[in-house]
């Protein structure tokens, strides 16, 4: 009876140290939920869904703070993808944050910037190079297309301009698809 | 005799390649204007060197090469730029490409040209004349020869050049071999050299008895150890992994190439462009191409690339009811935006179409399941299933069903008993998933970046913070509000 208890006690005792040190040692950290719904996420960091960036936006959706429906830039595809992945319903983008607009890349008139540093402060993604009084520019490879920089600027010498379609990003369409009874 | 093997799948389409060879190959005439596209190659396109107004010599470099998968494009021909402008590209989507328009003088004079000696001339200069002569892959990848040659020290058992040509209608190659094999040969020659190959192989389809004959003739005298096979007439057997399967017996693994079972695989018009660069020095700027459908003269020409395809195609004299042109063959060509684009390095064919020759397709019909299309995929696929995913733009699906595997050869949609554009459907979702992938990973280095600017913010009001800490508390009370507004000025600028 005695051996009996003491055999359980000792597998409940070595056990408990084991799930304890696992806890410890395998402890995740952060909520690895948000990183997915981050993923899906385009990582414009326009804040057009009204969070500072894709990830404070990942985690108010989360934490059920945020409708999934709040991300312009990510269409209704990727409302579609977050729906999956959290098991929640599909909604359409959501008529607070403003129309989808097409991709573009920001583009500083260099004739009339006066190196104000504004726009660089404002890049969420630092791709805009310049310095006091000096002339800034965009790398358009870096630019997210947010728009967070067209506002702030003086002189209003930043515009946007969608990306076109050329050799290189062309694609193939849909087929059309002529389906018919015959 | 070499044993040969079978790829799966494939078919018999109507073969239409007599018709353009019953002539030999005639030179096409100067055009008035040739419109060079700084893109013709696979990787980045070349930078354009020259201006409007500048004269150049034939066999000059108009164009050079970028770093890394790039090839140097040439002035075809001795002339005037013109103009450096967009031009229609020879392109399914009909956008434009930047291009050079030459005027050509009518002089044909060469810039430099200088020979190598094949056996002799280290092996780098070789390569680096590859490179120089813009030679890139003429079977339709166009990829720079000379990185396919560079095999950087792995063994090569064997060296495949394909002379399968199975498209229908295309005999341009079949052209060149009956014309040029010695030349081929020698240019085979040099590849052998360069990579080192055991043995080499040269695999020709047995519809073609003439170019077998010439390129056997042309190989008994050869000092490569070269072979060739009549390979059984099957379209796709030109296609580079389905050649290579029927004359090693090795299959080139999914999402491999042939390098990794020890296997490069040249076209034997590449072949022909490698002798003419290193034993000529003439760098790639004409090509033999195939004028055929409906036109009352059928036949290959070797024109300058850069000439526009209504120049080319007025030569055979178009028929009254042709209504546009495909470049390359019927399975695997698109019908081109405008006859005005130019022949570029990737262009074997052009077919004139007619309403009576090329009839509009049927309208799809629900696919019935039959299975026809998997039993004639070469890839050995469900096209039937890729077809599904494409469909309902489910590609994660299509993806794991190795749609990458599709070489979209056609023969799926050439089978279909309900004429479903199936190839179609495989490059819409191939396009999808790359742009879904370049998407992806764009966001990922945009959220790189904001990280980084998050930590460096926090490392800098840190360090502000810091700095004020350290300084004795008389100075922070004597120059402290001074301080201070300098430091927000300048901790504001990056």
């Amino acid at each position: 009876m005695l051996s009996a208890v003491l055999v359980v006690a000792g597998i409940a005792v070595v056990l408990g140290g084991l799930l304890g040190y696992a806890a410890i040692r395998f402890r995740v950290e952060g909520n690895p939920v948000v990183d997915e719904v981050d993923k899906i996420l385009p990582q414009t960091q326009c804040g057009q869904c009204g969070f500072p960036g894709c990830r404070p936006y990942a985690e108010a959706i989360v934490e059920g703070a945020a409708d999934i429906n709040r991300c312009p830039p990510g269409g209704e595809a990727n409302i579609q993808r977050l729906a999956d992945l959290l098991g929640r319903e599909f909604k359409p983008l959501s008529e607070e944050v403003g129309e989808p607009r097409p991709r573009s890349v920001a583009l500083i008139d260099e004739s009339r910037c006066i190196g104000c540093t504004l726009c660089i402060q404002a890049c969420p993604v630092d791709a805009i190079l310049g310095a006091s009084k000096q002339m800034h520019t965009v790398i358009a490879a870096e630019c997210t297309g947010c728009e967070l920089c067209v506002a702030p600027c003086p002189v209003d010498c930043i515009r946007m301009e969608p990306i076109e379609e050329d050799l290189g990003n062309w694609r193939w369409r849909y087929p059309e698809n002529p389906l018919r009874a015959a | 005799m070499r044993r040969l093997h079978s790829f799966p799948g494939g078919i018999h389409p109507p073969e239409h390649k007599e018709q353009s060879t019953r002539l030999p190959i005639a030179a096409a005439p100067l055009p008035p204007k040739l419109v060079v596209p700084m893109q013709q190659h696979a990787g980045a396109a070349a930078r354009p060197l020259v201006a409007p107004g500048e004269r150049v010599l034939k066999g000059q470099v108009i164009g050079a090469p970028e770093p890394g998968v790039s090839a140097p494009v040439h002035a075809p021909t001795s002339g005037i730029v013109v103009a450096l402008e967009l031009q229609p590209a020879p392109h399914p989507s009909g956008l434009m490409a930047l291009c050079a328009v030459i005027e050509p003088d009518g002089e044909e004079r060469w810039g430099g040209r200088a020979a190598l000696d094949p056996f002799h001339a280290p092996g780098d200069e070789l390569l680096r004349r590859l490179h120089e002569a813009g030679i890139v892959g003429l079977g339709g990848a166009v990829f720079p020869s000379a990185i396919k040659a560079r095999v950087n020290g792995r063994r090569i058992a064997t060296l495949v050049v394909n002379g399968g040509e199975c498209e229908p209608y295309i005999s341009c190659d079949d052209m060149l071999m009956r014309e040029r094999a010695p030349e081929i040969v020698r240019g085979i020659e040099i590849l052998y050299r360069l990579t080192g190959a055991a043995e080499v192989v040269v695999g020709i389809e047995d519809n073609k008895p003439e170019a077998l004959a010439a390129m056997r003739a042309a190989a008994r005298g050869s000092r490569a150890p070269v072979e060739v096979a009549g390979v059984p007439a099957l379209y796709p057997a030109g296609g580079e992994r389905q050649l290579i399967k029927v004359v090693t017996g090795q299959e080139v693994p999914s999402g491999g190439l042939p390098l990794d079972i020890g296997v490069v695989c040249f076209n034997v018009a590449t072949a022909y462009c490698v002798q003419r660069a290193v034993e000529l020095g003439e760098p790639l700027v004409s090509r033999v191409i195939t004028v055929t459908g409906n036109v009352h003269a059928p036949r290959n020409y070797e024109c300058l690339l850069g000439t526009p395809v209504a120049d080319l195609a007025e030569l055979a004299g178009p028929g009254a009811d042709t209504d546009g042109y495909i470049m390359g063959g019927p399975l695997m060509g698109f019908r081109l935006p405008s006859p005005r684009v130019p022949v570029v390095k990737a262009s074997n064919c052009i077919i004139a179409t007619s309403p009576a020759l090329f009839p509009p397709p049927p309208p799809a019909m629900p696919c019935i399941r039959c299975g026809r299309c998997a039993e004639v995929c070469p890839a050995r696929l469900q096209p039937m299933d890729l077809y599904w995913f494409a469909k309902a733009r489910n590609f994660e699906r299509a993806e794991e069903f190795s749609l990458f595997d599709c070489i979209e050869c056609g023969c799926c949609d050439f089978v279909c008993p309900s004429h479903i554009p199936l190839v179609e459907y495989y490059k819409f979702a191939k396009g999808e998933i790359r742009t879904l992938k370049r998407e992806r990973q764009a966001a990922d280095t945009a959220r790189d970046r904001h990280e980084f600017r998050l930590f460096r913010q926090e490392r800098e009001k840190q360090e502000r913070a810091a700095r004020l800490a350290t300084r004795s508390p008389k100075a922070a009370h004597a120059e402290g509000a001074p301080r201070a507004t300098a430091e927000t000025a300048s901790g504001g600028e990056e």
